[in-house]
């Protein structure tokens, strides 16, 4: 709770601090000191000692996994701050504003992981997604830029629609907005219930960009400035796979049999589309967004097992997707090419960042001792717990080898072709620092999970 | 604790090796490691043989189930032996060949060893997986950098098999884990568990897929004759001597004992394809005139009936399997040691561009008919007593078409013969071709390193009793965990 309040009372803070301070580096200090005190007022809350109570009037419970939850998206916009904040500068002229807007985001994504009422819930996506078509369309002069930010706002808005038409059909069909309630209900569910579902099921199956309502994602990632992708493709998504679950944990678990197998259905074309399209890709850029989806397709499995190991498996997956995709991204916005030839021989002009970089790769491709490994790990699990699952994990697997492919692609031209003609990129040495950081905290999270999976339970 | 010094050598010298500044130091530097690997591991068959000294455990990831135990068993203690020698011989075979970066070459080649170590030794199943991802990552490095002209999409495609087979190993590892009572990854959980027929089935293939690239054995094997000619030697070595031997391992420890049933109702079906596989990489290593290559076919092979031995599921079998793999390895570091000199001399390893070698260069001439001989199985080499044992074990096998399988198989030693010896005649002996260097004989330190295999050649060859002794204990157990036979008295 009073992380949502205070990322709230920031990005006020940061629109002002848009006249207020003339200088980028001090709106740059107050943003990154403003997310650490975020930071720090979420894990007193989470040692019950929080500043504020507030009576939510049971919109909003702060339960552990929220909690925990939001920890991890804070600490990995504050990575994301330290890595790509300079890089912000060179989008446009709002400097200040930008800052602000993903203050704003961050205060829908505390809805979104808290929510206990359907109208929070199309609150918080609301929250995220307005300040998000902005950033899309930050790049004002680049029409890449204006065309994506449209093409989300429309595609957006229509799937905002479905959602409000299913919450007034479960309206209907419950009589309340709380999610809390239904789970009372017969195991036989009315038709309301299960248009209503079906739709909200849409909506959000299109904010994490799962197969077949993932056509707008690549062109808006590939659109959109390279630092505001990396917030899209990492926090947000993450954010809204934890709406996701707690959606169908709290108010349709007993549904459960009706949705499983279509959340297998989307799961499986999600792996493939993701994975198949990203070997083909030829910029780096689009590969990642092809390869978010096939992610989500992993993240998903969390939702169709919907048990103990797929709520732990969400909450490193989101951590160490987040943390490895931040990284990537990062060096990408100061790459001068963004093909894969443009990373040929970085392992000679920049040998830390090319380490670095291969680290996050290869927790993409779920290698052990590095946190990607884990988190697939225990989306493996989760799913072969649930009987009659073998088949999908099966297929996922081999799909997580194809992924390998062009993950590697990455890895193989930064050390095993020679550098081009083209001036290399400049990486200053704060830059390198911070990033072979976040490296080290990937593979600690893969060696030693407990890290935190242990905060889950104490 | 010795289990344990096995994997921390390795490990701590490869990554201590990235910081050394000159080539020649690195190269000694890993000469160095390499023997103190070699020393442990003979402190662990000798003075250390208790218990006490062979396991290790310590906890971690307990959330998960899984914990770092480490066990140095028969089939263990001859693979770890095999890893702890090979690597010496390696780096003195090639001690003339230069790298660019040789730290790093160095340093990587001895992360794979702690890899390798590490897949020989697991006595829990995520880290088995763990290392056996670990042993495949440097190897990749390694081939994909300073490899031949096609390194790069070659060893790209031994990645992606590798990977996807351990991918489904993976799958089969959590599943399982999920039936143990103990919910552990620990293989006494494994051993203890009991599963339907169908669901052995479905996790043998998982499981087999896995190891039967490894290996490889037909039809999975199409990446091994490239990436073995691709390879820098000193990685084929330990590629074809070492790293093959994890697919064996795994069937021996984690696939039989684990899916009785299964590896009982598949195993025939497995043996025709091994046998397949003798036949058809014979045949084409026959038709071979790159060195490299036609020594990669004549593996798929060696492996192939390895492979068929063990599902033949007899102590013969099994005990001719357990002293192979050490033979198998320690035979092909020889050939390769050979080829490269030739290669690197020469500039050539076409047998239709070489020729009459044995004039100018009788000692390795020597070496190499020794060593080629001991491939083919003559009496008194080491490769005889193992394709006697595993033969008669196929002979024996509860397969009603034991006899043909055996008649095949003899099919291949015989094919075997005709390359091997065709090989010989065309490089060594016959008209002498014109070579662009003049040919010179050995160097001291190529000496060693052949006289060091081909003494282990015949000695081996002479008196298998002392392996054999090694791994008796641990074939008798393992046929007992393998038995399936009470199943169909009751």
């Amino acid at each position: 709770m009073n992380a949502l309040i205070l990322s709230a009372v920031l990005g006020v803070i940061m629109m002002f601090s848009s006249f207020l301070l003339k200088q980028k580096p001090a709106v740059r200090a107050v943003a990154i000191s403003g997310i650490v005190l975020v930071l720090l007022v979420n894990l007193l809350e989470m040692t019950s000692q929080p500043f504020l109570t507030v009576d939510t009037r049971g919109l909003l419970v702060f339960d552990h996994f929220a909690l925990v939850f939001n920890t991890v998206i804070f600490a990995a916009v504050l990575l994301y701050f330290l890595l790509s904040a300079p890089d912000m500068e060179k989008v446009g002229g709002s400097y200040a504003e930008y800052f602000a807007l993903i203050f704003f985001i961050l205060c829908g994504v505390t809805l979104v992981t808290s929510f206990t009422s359907l109208l929070t819930l199309f609150l918080g996506i609301e929250i995220i997604s307005i300040p998000l078509y902005i950033l899309t369309g930050s790049d004002k002069r680049n029409l890449k830029s204006n065309e994506a930010a449209l093409k989300y706002f429309l595609m957006g808005s229509f799937s905002t629609g479905l959602m409000l038409m299913g919450i007034a059909l479960l309206y209907g069909a419950w009589g309340t907005f709380s999610t809390e309630a239904p789970a009372l209900l017969a195991s036989m569910p009315p038709v309301l219930v299960v248009a209503g579902m079906s739709l909200v099921f849409f909506a959000m199956a299109f904010k994490v960009s799962a197969a077949p309502f993932h056509f707008w994602t690549p062109d808006v990632y590939d659109g959109a400035p390279t630092v505001f992708t990396s917030f899209m493709a990492t926090v947000v998504k993450g954010a809204v796979f934890a709406g996701f679950i707690r959606l169908f944990d709290h108010a349709f678990g007993a549904q459960q049999p009706q949705w499983q197998f279509w959340v297998a259905v989307i799961t499986v074309v999600t792996l493939f589309v993701g994975n198949i399209t990203a070997v083909f890709q030829q910029s780096v850029k689009r590969m990642l967004a092809y390869s978010s989806i096939a992610q989500a397709g992993f993240m998903l499995f969390a939702l169709y097992a919907m048990n103990a190991a797929g709520k732990e498996g969400i909450l490193l997956y989101t951590a160490a997707y987040s943390f490895a995709s931040i990284g990537i991204f990062a060096v990408l916005a100061r790459m001068n090419d963004y093909t894969f030839d443009g990373f040929n021989g970085l392992a000679r002009t920049a040998p830390l960042v090319a380490g670095a970089l291969t680290v996050f790769l290869l927790s993409l491709a779920g290698i052990p001792l590095t946190a990607g490994f884990i988190a697939k790990f225990y989306m493996l699990k989760a799913a072969l717990t649930t009987p009659g699952s073998t088949w999908l994990v099966i297929f996922a697997v081999l799909m997580a080898a194809v992924s390998v492919y062009y993950y590697f692609r990455v890895i193989r031209a930064m050390y095993f072709r020679e550098p081009g003609e083209s001036p290399a990129p400049v990486f200053p040495g704060f830059f390198k620092w911070t990033l072979a950081l976040l490296a080290l905290l990937v593979i600690l999270l893969g060696v030693f999970p407990e890290l935190l999976l242990g905060r889950l339970y104490f | 604790m010795i289990a344990f010094f096995l994997i921390l050598i390795p490990l701590a010298t490869g990554l201590l090796s990235f910081l050394i500044k000159e080539e020649k130091t690195a190269k000694a530097f890993a000469l160095l490691s390499s023997l103190a690997t070699l020393a442990v591991s003979l402190l662990g068959l000798t003075l250390m043989k208790t218990g006490n000294y062979l396991h290790f455990s310590a906890p971690w990831m307990s959330s998960l189930g899984s914990s770092f135990t480490l066990q140095l068993d028969g089939a263990g203690q001859v693979l770890c032996l095999l890893t702890a020698v090979a690597y010496p011989l390696v780096l003195l075979g090639t001690w003339q060949a230069t790298y660019k970066n040789a730290q790093q070459f160095f340093g990587l080649m001895l992360l794979a060893q702690a890899g390798m170590m590490g897949v020989f030794l697991a006595a829990d199943a995520l880290l088995f997986y763990f290392f056996w991802e670990l042993a495949l990552i440097p190897m990749y490095f390694l081939s994909s950098i300073w490899g031949g002209e096609r390194r790069i999409p070659v060893t790209f495609k031994f990645f992606i098999y590798t990977f996807a087979g351990s991918l489904l190993m993976l799958t089969g590892i959590i599943y399982l884990q999920a039936q143990t009572a103990d919910q552990s990854f620990s293989i006494a959980s494994f051993y203890n568990l009991e599963l339907s027929g169908k669901e052995q089935s479905w996790i043998f293939w998982l499981f087999f897929v896995a190891f039967a690239i490894k290996m490889p054995v037909f039809p999975l094997h199409t990446w091994q004759p490239d990436t073995y000619e691709q390879a820098p030697t000193a990685t084929t070595m330990i590629l074809s001597g070492v790293m093959v031997k994890m697919g064996l391992l795994g069937l021996i420890r984690w696939l039989m004992p684990v899916l009785p049933l299964a590896s009982f109702q598949w195993g025939d079906r497995v043996m025709i394809f091994a046998i397949i596989g003798i036949v058809y990489a014979s045949l084409i290593a026959i038709r071979q005139n790159d060195l490299k290559r036609l020594i990669a076919y004549s593996s798929i092979a060696h492996i192939g009936l390895m492979c068929a031995a063990l599902f033949a599921e007899n102590n013969s079998g099994t005990q001719g399997v357990m002293i192979q793999l050490f033979n198998h390895g320690i035979n092909i570091i020889g050939l390769w040691i050979i080829v490269e000199i030739i290669e690197r001399r020469y500039g050539t390893r076409k047998i239709s561009e070489l020729g009459g070698l044995a004039q100018q260069a009788p000692v390795m001439t020597i070496f190499f008919v020794i060593i080629a001989l001991a491939n083919i199985a003559l009496p008194l080499t080491n490769g005889f007593a193992g394709e006697f044992l595993m033969f008669n074990g196929l002979l024996q096998a509860k397969s009603n078409f034991a006899v043909a399988y055996t008649v095949v198989a003899g099919l291949g030693i015989i094919l075997a013969a005709v390359y091997t010896l065709n090989m010989i005649r065309n490089t060594f002996y016959g008209e002498a071709v014109v070579l662009r260097a003049p040919v010179t004989d050995l160097k001291l330190n190529e000496t060693i390193a052949l006289s060091l295999i081909v003494i282990l050649i015949l000695w081996l060859g002479i008196y298998p009793q002392s392996m054999l002794d090694l791994t008796e204990q641990f074939s008798r157990e393992w046929m007992n965990k393998i038995d399936v036979s009470h199943l169909f008295r009751k």
